[in-house]
């Protein structure tokens, strides 16, 4: 494996990618808005609820689907502000898969469908890289700045939510493992999945835009978790979000191999 | 496959198509190292997809092909370790600056970190864009991403060289830099695959041509040999007494070995009074004859000029056939 070439063409991947507007305005926006705006306007809301003493109606039956502990652990407290802290520890975490699914996605379609786009991919293939490792160079270039873009929205989401959570109900909650599980284990594994689907599309499209919409597929699943979990159907817990992190990495070892096994710059090229 | 210890490129009834649609059609071709090759051709005549299949980026659907006795669609990526390929397009990120491409491909492609500035501002320099090299290619003219497209192309200090159109839309000063790049690649003993449309540069280039046409190679040799292997193209100018043009070519079209007289009405061919009738089917031997000729019928000669056949004469001829 040459691995010079392959860090060579991840690394150029990741920084102009990185530079280029198309890409970094989602990776801005969508933190800010999902990371930030979202729990300080649920936090606000529900601070003010707290000051104002407004009751609640719905809390009885939230109360019936905490996870096992919770009231325990959060005794004492309102039901608003129990309310907000379930949202900030469990409603909310499916939604940050959102952002390493999605920042993966959108590099990787400027990778692979940008190139052919701006008609740079031929230089690339040009060059002495096997198949394999033009294919890893591309899937390291999309995941390394898509992992990194979902720790750094959960240091962010961390630090806002405390902020928040300390404003309605006088706690700090994060990190907890369930929240760590998920940053380290099952963000790689979604970065890791937006980006092999992305590739592959990028491969058979030829503009950044019908690669990224074809990748963005992948947040559908996301949206039945965060559904499911509002319905009362589950409640995410350490062991689920693990098996789920576990699933994902088994379903991405299934999807780079057939990547690998089917990707050839001869039939990229072919298509050129 | 008739190889030779320095044949570098061997193709034996190489094909590609694509669909119903032929685009190179059993080519057969073998190149030695250090010769100039030209691969003349129209637009749509094959050249990329050639150049694509020798490199292993694009695989044939018929035929054998060697390069350094290599086979492309197996040791791609071992033959693309010994060759440069300067595309048909530039192929540039318009977001990096001319430095930072070149040390991008130069880590691609290995060359020692302790190597790479020094290759690189090397390059930037024999190719005149150190003034630039910190500027992002977005703002690069025509001409400049070409040159950098070419640093690019040579930044691993390649054996083979494929040029694919390398002068195509470049301003004369661009176009002459890059023809003494290609002259001082040959002085190095780089073998040099130039794909081009351009008849004078592939007179003025090339040891050898090819001419393509809708995939099929319809010649291979020098422009002398394809000359007289199509017994036509020679021909002399004679510059005479501009009154006496119609009484010259009629004299001339009726003198053997002449196949065809015919006066020059261009605005270069009339100056001073003179004017420039062309015989054509005369070799330089037979000049002598022609100028006794032209004596003994009272026409003053002013200037006797032999032609042997340019490309041009031969790639029209050769489409003709």
């Amino acid at each position: 494996m040459n691995w010079g070439a392959v860090w060579a063409i991840a690394r150029k991947d990741a920084m102009v990618a990185l530079r280029t507007r198309a890409v970094v305005l989602p990776l801005i926006i969508v933190p800010l808005v999902l990371m930030v705006g979202v729990p300080v306007l649920v936090g606000l809301i529900s601070g003010m609820a707290t000051r104002l003493d407004v009751p609640s109606s719905d809390m009885t039956e939230l109360a019936q689907s905490l996870p096992a502990g919770f009231g325990e652990q959060y005794a004492g407290l309102s039901e608003v502000q129990a309310g907000y802290i379930y949202f900030i520890l469990y409603l909310f975490a499916p939604m940050y898969l959102v952002l390493p699914l999605m920042a993966s996605s959108v590099v990787a379609a400027d990778s692979f469908a940008g190139e052919k786009e701006r008609k740079t991919l031929e230089a690339l293939v040009y060059t002495p890289t096997t198949d394999r490792e033009l294919l890893l160079a591309k899937i390291l270039g999309g995941w390394i700045p898509g992992s990194l873009v979902g720790l750094v929205g959960f240091i962010i989401y961390a630090i806002v939510a405390d902020i928040m959570t300390f404003y309605v109900a006088g706690r700090i909650v994060l990190p907890n493992p369930l929240w760590l599980l998920l940053a380290f284990w099952v963000g790689p594994a979604a970065a890791a999945l937006g980006l092999g689907v992305t590739v592959i599309a990028s491969s058979r499209v030829n503009t950044f835009q019908e690669a990224y919409q074809i990748g963005s597929l992948v947040v559908l699943p996301v949206v039945l978790l965060v559904v499911g979990q509002a319905a009362g159907t589950f409640i995410l817990s350490d062991w689920l979000v693990a098996l789920m992190g576990l699933v994902l990495w088994a379903l991405n070892l299934v999807i780079f191999a057939i990547a690998a096994a089917t990707f050839r710059r001869t039939a990229l090229m072919a298509r050129l | 496959m008739g190889a030779t210890s320095t044949t570098v490129i061997v193709t034996e009834g190489l094909t590609r198509s694509f669909g119903s649609q032929v685009a190179v059609d059993a080519l057969t071709v073998t190149i030695e190292a250090g010769e100039v090759f030209g691969f003349l051709g129209h637009n749509g005549a094959g050249k990329t997809t050639t150049v694509r299949m020798l490199n292993g980026v694009l695989a044939p659907t018929a035929g054998r092909v060697r390069v350094f006795g290599l086979d492309p669609t197996t040791d791609g990526h071992r033959i693309r370790a010994r060759t440069g390929v300067l595309t048909e397009t530039p192929a540039l990120d318009s977001r990096l600056t001319a430095r930072m491409t070149l040390l991008h491909f130069a880590e691609i492609y290995g060359v020692p970190p302790r190597e790479r500035t020094r290759r690189v501002d090397e390059l930037l320099a024999l190719f005149e864009l150190e003034k630039r090299a910190d500027s992002k290619v977005g703002g690069f003219s025509k001409g400049m991403r070409q040159r950098l497209a070419l640093a690019r192309t040579l930044i691993h200090d390649p054996e083979i060289i494929f040029l694919d159109e390398p002068t195509s839309g470049l301003d004369p000063v661009a176009i002459r830099d890059v023809h003494h790049t290609i002259e001082q690649l040959t002085h190095r003993g780089r073998t040099v695959f130039l794909c081009t449309h351009n008849l004078a540069e592939a007179e003025r280039l090339c040891d050898r041509v090819a001419v393509l046409a809708h995939g099929r190679v319809l010649a291979i040799g020098t422009t002398q040999e394809l000359g007289s292997r199509l017994n036509r193209g020679h021909r002399i100018s004679l510059e005479i007494e501009a009154q006496d043009i119609a009484r010259a070519v009629k004299l001339f079209a009726a003198t053997p070995p002449v196949s065809l007289a015919e006066a020059v009405t261009d605005r270069t061919a009339v100056r001073n009074g003179s004017a420039t009738i062309v015989l054509h089917g005369v070799s330089r031997s037979e000049v002598p004859a022609m100028i006794q000729t032209a004596i003994q019928h009272d026409l003053k000669l002013y200037r006797v000029q032999p032609e042997e056949p340019s490309l041009e004469d031969v790639y029209f001829a050769l489409q003709e056939l």
